[in-house]
């Protein structure tokens, strides 16, 4: 087991270097014209040529990446270049929005879907056959223009909840919760019907499955081999779902936030990348990065637990 | 080895050892087959009996050339085809054919009989021209009515459909075809008829079998002589009936014991002489 | 975002795809026909926008800003007081386009990648598997985002961009198929048959992998509709250029004056996107069948004895069981399907097991004698019920019992071997934990109990070191091994009756000798009744007292096992005796022939 999560713990970190340093590379190969960017059209050109040296862009890339890794490792991962504000300290703002709403998200998506798959796989009949039309629907529906119809019923027609801004946690949990209520509905409604469906295949595939039969044969219920067996065997192809589901709604989030003024990643990500804050830009891709190798070791480690065979291999 | 090998060997495989890479860096290999020698006439059946594990499937892929002996060496006709290349070994496929155990994955199921059989063809183009031609000899030969060419696999039955992979192995009139369980997947009165096939085709056309089968009693049935396969080595190789009828290795013994007889009065016989067999080599039927 | 590519597909995918017409299979499907004339629709008319749109898109009317639909803006008019109608429909050709970049590059990319590590395996797959899974990782948005700027500005590099974060979609689904078939026996045939590797490919590979593509695209070309729709709306790209994101941005700035102004570019990428999934569901249904759930109308099976149910209370037909048989099968009919029509697989079977009795059912593949022994255990598989008859218990008839009594009798007065070892047995649970969940729920004794009676069970179906397999996973014993652990489940509550599936076809020949040994021990210590579904006659003669011979779902002969071998009543029964090899004569020499008399197997050809 500890070689198991060792091994993981070495592929998660080699990811991050990867792509750290391709998107490093990406980046910055765009930087060149950043300095007439920050000081506008009327600055001549050898303000211009300062303002590159004082950013470092004159000197050779892989020096400067040198630079910016050794100073990321320390947690320093430079200062934004239209704000002056350190990048760490603008990841520190919005992460916890973004995340808090992701992982309510996530847990919404897990729950629903769970329900929906499970029930669809062993009930069937109309609630399946309605399964596979909401999720084709949901599929269809692009979820910022879901959230704009939110907007228009919540805001405009029936003004219940908040349609747009956030509250801190810190400040009220209410608050909080009812500023995330649309939001979240519009980021998981494509997501819970394709979760479901591939949880409702997961389900099937082990109901399909010779021991089924035979614990039955032993004179176990069909519930309590629904409930100790099927649902154990289906668990690793779910969690995978929920995993993918994860890294799915961090980028929906995006532009969710914009439909709702949440001042989160995506509003920092869609405002950098316009002005070219490179160095926010790269901070908010480690971020990424970095929880997308905590959340696959999670899964991963959750997997080992269930799956014997995993654990081995 | 036998009394009637005037005629020089078609196949000779000699100290044939196959391995597997195991997992984890540097793990020793796992070897299948331990150095086995064998040799099939021109016309001849020669059975290969075995359980599973025993290395009877990784013989025949060897001969075949899927799978690459670490040693040893495989002479057909006097060429040695231990390693061929691809280019090499393709030529041969006019001379060493294949009917597999399973009939339904060994057919494509999204081609047509008419495609199927006219693959081997493809390879030479000699034989473009005379393809639709060849097709129904074949079909003819195995059995099949002529307007199954454009019928797909699933349309017939597991008997049939394994007449499809014999006449597939039969296009290039091979001089010998590995048979690999060739009727274990098929129903009793159906595997019959398929070993008759197989005998009847054999008579006409002078091919030699390699017949690879876990079932003694079909391998009596259809081989001139009989290799016994046990973890990975020949033990007993011979005139088929001594072999199956009389064996004197003791795993061989064990193995004709352990087969049950559709007689109730001679299987509490063979049951009973199995009991001693046991008791008087230890349960392993080691040598 | 590729969270969709798999949630859509996750069907298993089609195999047989035979003769089926990809195109007459859509045509004939009223989904799938919609869909094609709704796309072909928007294709056509983006296409001819230039000659169709009633106005130019930049042209601006200043009394037009917001205005409601007239004859003139037949949809209204925009912020900017232009024509939402022609825009709609210019904007249809950037959309599309940057839609069409994106799925070819995937598609491309994707699939050449996944042929070659599928087919060449090793270093190939090892590093394309690496990359795809790296892409897999990212959240598409917020990378292009980043990459906005790198790439010029431009929303059709950056599609082109997303084409590439696509792509893992088709490589995985192109590497799994060609894993899968590059491992089937046909292609090993074609490599003995000559056929170089290019031909493999183009023949056997690329035909397999053809309709799992044309699937997976239509699902892509959507995600790459939708993301493009967004990323536009988020405001990239030329703002003068009309698209359908651009157009819900504009609707957004100003959707507290304008609210039904999100409505048609909505509704259009809505329309589109389904469209092409419904096409991409139409194409995949017409290759496998009818949906899966169409045939399965409940997941667990249920009963079989369905329609019936309501009368299921047990009856005591006959006051004392003692004189009863142990099981009497009268006249089941089993079949699977609807109502109306089912397809019948049993059809009128019956016959009676006295305690400690050995019955074999003996018959070729498609007899109906393993669908006999479900019936009896009320375990058939999904679809299938008892259509009329009955069977009875000791007496009581279970044809019809609820699921709650056939459950207190499973286990407990009747069990069940199957006949391949391996697959049934939970690979999640310890050999331990199967035997002594049940033994706790059937004979409600504690846990303790149920380790030490589960313990002794292994040691008597001689399993060498108990205390060591209980620990084990299934998956770390032999398949020999996982055969006594089955028995020694079945008999764990010490039934009555014992019906075993096949339970040693899957075994090896000496360990087919062992366990027929074992399960006639555990009979003559236990006493209880068996029925043997078995194709192997040679099984037969060693285990049976009587034998019921099927064929076609029908009882041909029914006789003690003695009468049955040595004077066989229907012709049936002696054409199977006449097909087993067991006294064929050796094949002579090489050069001598058989005399035709004396071959047996010649007599059937």
């Amino acid at each position: 087991m500890i070689n198991f999560l060792a091994r993981r713990l070495f592929a998660g970190v080699v990811l991050i270097l990867v792509i750290t340093t391709l998107a490093y590379a990406l980046i910055y190969s765009s930087a060149g014209n950043a300095a007439r960017n920050i000081l506008g059209e009327n600055a001549t050109a050898d303000d211009v040529a300062a303002k590159a040296r004082e950013l470092g862009l004159d000197r050779p890339l892989h020096e400067q990446y040198f630079d910016w890794f050794s100073n990321a490792i320390r947690g320093d991962l430079g200062v934004s270049w239209f704000t002056s504000e350190p990048v760490s300290a603008l990841l520190a703002n919005r992460l916890p929005v973004t995340l808090s709403m992701v992982i309510l998200a996530v847990l919404v998506t897990a729950v629903i879907s769970a329900i929906l798959g499970v029930t669809a796989a062993v009930r069937g009949g109309w609630l399946d056959r309605l399964l596979q039309v909401v999720s084709v629907i949901g599929f269809s529906l692009p979820n910022f223009w879901v959230a704009l119809v939110l907007v228009v019923i919540f805001a405009v027609a029936v003004p219940i909840f908040p349609a747009t801004g956030y509250v801190p946690m810190s400040e009220s949990l209410s608050g909080w919760f009812l500023a995330l209520i649309l939001p979240v509905i519009a980021l998981v409604l494509g997501g819970i019907a394709s979760a479901a469906q591939q949880i409702r295949g997961a389900v099937i595939d082990v109901l399909d499955m010779d021991y089924v039969r035979t614990l039955r044969a032993r004179g176990l219920s069909s519930t309590s081999v629904l409930l100790r067996h099927v649902l154990r065997n289906a668990a690793p192809p779910a969690l995978t779902v929920l995993s993918l589901q994860f890294i799915a709604l961090l980028g929906g989030a995006v532009v969710i936030e914009r439909v709702f003024a949440i001042p989160g990643m995506g509003t920092l990500t869609i405002n950098s990348s316009f002005q070219g804050d490179v160095p926010a830009l790269m901070g908010v891709v480690v971020a990424l990065v970095i929880l997308v190798v905590i959340v696959n070791l999670v899964i991963d480690l959750a997997n080992g637990w269930i799956n014997p065979k995993a654990r081995l291999q | 080895m036998h009394d009637t090998a005037s005629a020089a060997p078609l196949l000779v495989a000699k100290d044939v050892v196959v391995e597997y890479p195991r997992k984890g860096f540097r793990a020793k290999p796992f070897q299948v087959l331990h150095g086995v020698s064998l040799d099939i006439l021109p016309g001849e059946t020669v059975g290969l009996v075995g359980e599973s594990g025993s290395g009877k499937t990784t013989l025949g892929r060897a001969i075949l050339g899927l799978v690459q002996p670490a040693s040893g060496t495989i002479t057909f006709d006097g060429q040695d085809i231990t390693a061929l290349d691809r280019k090499e070994r393709r030529k041969l496929s006019d001379s060493i054919q294949v009917v597999f155990q399973d009939p339904y994955t060994s057919l494509n199921p999204t081609m047509t009989v008419g495609d199927i059989l006219s693959e081997p063809l493809l390879a030479k183009p000699e034989l473009k021209g005379s393809a639709r031609a060849r097709i129904s000899e074949l079909l003819e030969q195995v059995g099949l009515p002529s307007g199954a060419v454009d019928k797909y696999p699933r349309e017939f039955s597991g008997g049939q459909r394994q007449r499809v992979a014999i006449a597939r192995a039969l296009a290039l009139s091979p001089r010998l075809i590995v048979c690999d369980e060739p009727v274990s997947a098929l129903d009793l009165s159906t595997q019959a008829r398929v070993l008759d096939l197989f005998i009847e085709i054999q008579e006409r056309t002078g091919v030699a079998y390699l017949f690879v089968s876990h079932d003694l009693s079909v391998v009596r049935h259809i081989s001139h002589r009989v290799a016994v396969m046990f973890k990975g080595d020949i033990v007993e190789y011979g005139d088929g009936d001594q072999v199956t009828s009389h064996p004197t290795h003791p795993y061989t013994q064990k193995l004709l014991m352990s087969a049950p007889v559709a007689d109730p009065r001679r299987q509490r016989e063979r049951r009973e002489e199995r009991r001693l067999l046991l008791a008087g080599t230890g349960s392993e039927g080691q040598p | 975002m590729t969270e969709a590519t798999t949630a859509l597909t996750n069907a298993p995918l089609p195999t047989a795809p035979g003769r089926v017409s990809i195109t007459r299979t859509v045509l004939r499907n009223p989904l799938g026909l919609t869909a094609l004339i709704i796309l072909t629709l928007i294709i056509l008319i983006s296409v001819v926008a230039p000659f169709f749109a009633p106005h130019d898109p930049s042209e601006v009317k200043i009394d037009k800003i917001l205005a409601p639909p007239s004859a003139d803006y037949l949809l209204g008019g925009d912020g900017a007081g232009r024509d939402v109608f022609s825009r709609l429909i210019w904007a249809g050709q950037n959309t599309l386009l940057g839609a069409l970049i994106a799925v070819t590059i995937a598609l491309v990319l994707g699939s050449v990648a996944g042929l070659i590590a599928g087919y060449f395996g090793k270093a190939f797959d090892a590093a394309f598997s690496w990359a795809s899974n790296i892409l897999m990782a990212l959240p598409a948005m917020i990378v292009l985002l980043a990459l906005y700027q790198t790439l010029g500005g431009s929303v059709y590099s950056t599609m082109a961009v997303f084409g590439v974060m696509l792509s893992p979609g088709f490589f995985r689904l192109v590497r799994n198929q060609v894993i899968a078939v590059k491992n089937e026996l046909y292609v090993d045939a074609a490599r003995v048959s000559g056929l170089s590797d290019t031909r493999i490919i183009s023949r056997h590979i690329l035909r397999v992998v053809r309709s799992p593509i044309i699937i997976q695209t239509s699902v892509i070309a959507g995600i790459a509709i939708i993301i493009q729709s967004g990323l536009e709306f988020l405001g990239l790209g030329d703002p003068a250029t009309p698209t359908w994101g651009g157009m819900l941005q504009d609707a957004f700035s100003n959707i507290y004056i304008n609210p039904p102004g999100i409505l048609w570019p909505g509704l259009i990428i809505a329309a589109t996107v389904a469209s092409l999934v419904l096409l991409g569901n139409a194409v995949r249904d017409g290759l496998q069948g009818p949906r899966a759930a169409a045939v399965r109308p409940r997941a667990v099976p249920q009963h079989p004895h369905g329609h019936t149910a309501a009368q299921g209370a047990i009856e005591a037909l006959d006051a004392d069981p003692g004189k009863a048989p142990l099981l009497r099968v009268k006249d089941i009919q089993v079949g699977y399907g609807n109502t109306e029509n089912p397809i019948t697989v049993v059809r009128g079977v019956s016959f009676d097991v006295a305690p400690g009795e050995i019955v074999g059912i003996v018959g070729e593949s498609g007899s109906g004698k393993t669908q006999t022994a479900f019936s009896i255990l009320g375990l058939l598989p999904r679809g299938g019920r008892v259509l009329s008859g009955s069977i009875q218990f000791r007496g009581r008839d279970i044809t019809f019992a609820p699921e709650s009594e056939m459950q207190k009798l499973r286990g407990r007065d009747i069990a069940y071997i199957p006949q391949e070892p391996m697959s049934n047995l939970d690979p999640s649970f310890t050999i331990g934990h199967q035997l002594v969940e049940p033994m706790q729920a059937v004979l409600k004794i504690s846990k303790e109990e149920a380790r030490k009676r589960a313990l002794a069970l292994l040691a008597r179906v001689g399993i060498a070191d108990p205390e060591r397999t209980f620990r084990s996973y299934p998956h770390e014993i032999s398949g020999g091994m996982a055969q006594r652990v089955l028995i020694a489940g079945a008999v764990s509550c010490e039934p009555k009756l014992l019906i075993a599936d096949e339970p040693t076809t899957a075994l090896d020949v000496t360990v087919q000798a062992e366990v027929l040994d074992l399960l006639r021990d555990l009979q003559s210590e236990m006493g209880m009744g068996i029925v043997m579904v078995t194709h192997n006659f040679g099984v037969v003669a060693d285990l049976c007292d009587r034998v019921v011979v099927m064929q076609h779902g029908r009882v041909v002969e029914t006789n003690d096992a003695e009468t049955l071998f040595y004077a066989p009543a229907e012709p049936y029964t002696k054409s199977l005796l006449g097909a087993t090899l067991d006294d064929a004569p050796p094949r002579p020499p090489l050069g001598q022939k058989f005399l035709s008399s004396s071959s047996k197997g010649q007599n059937h050809a």
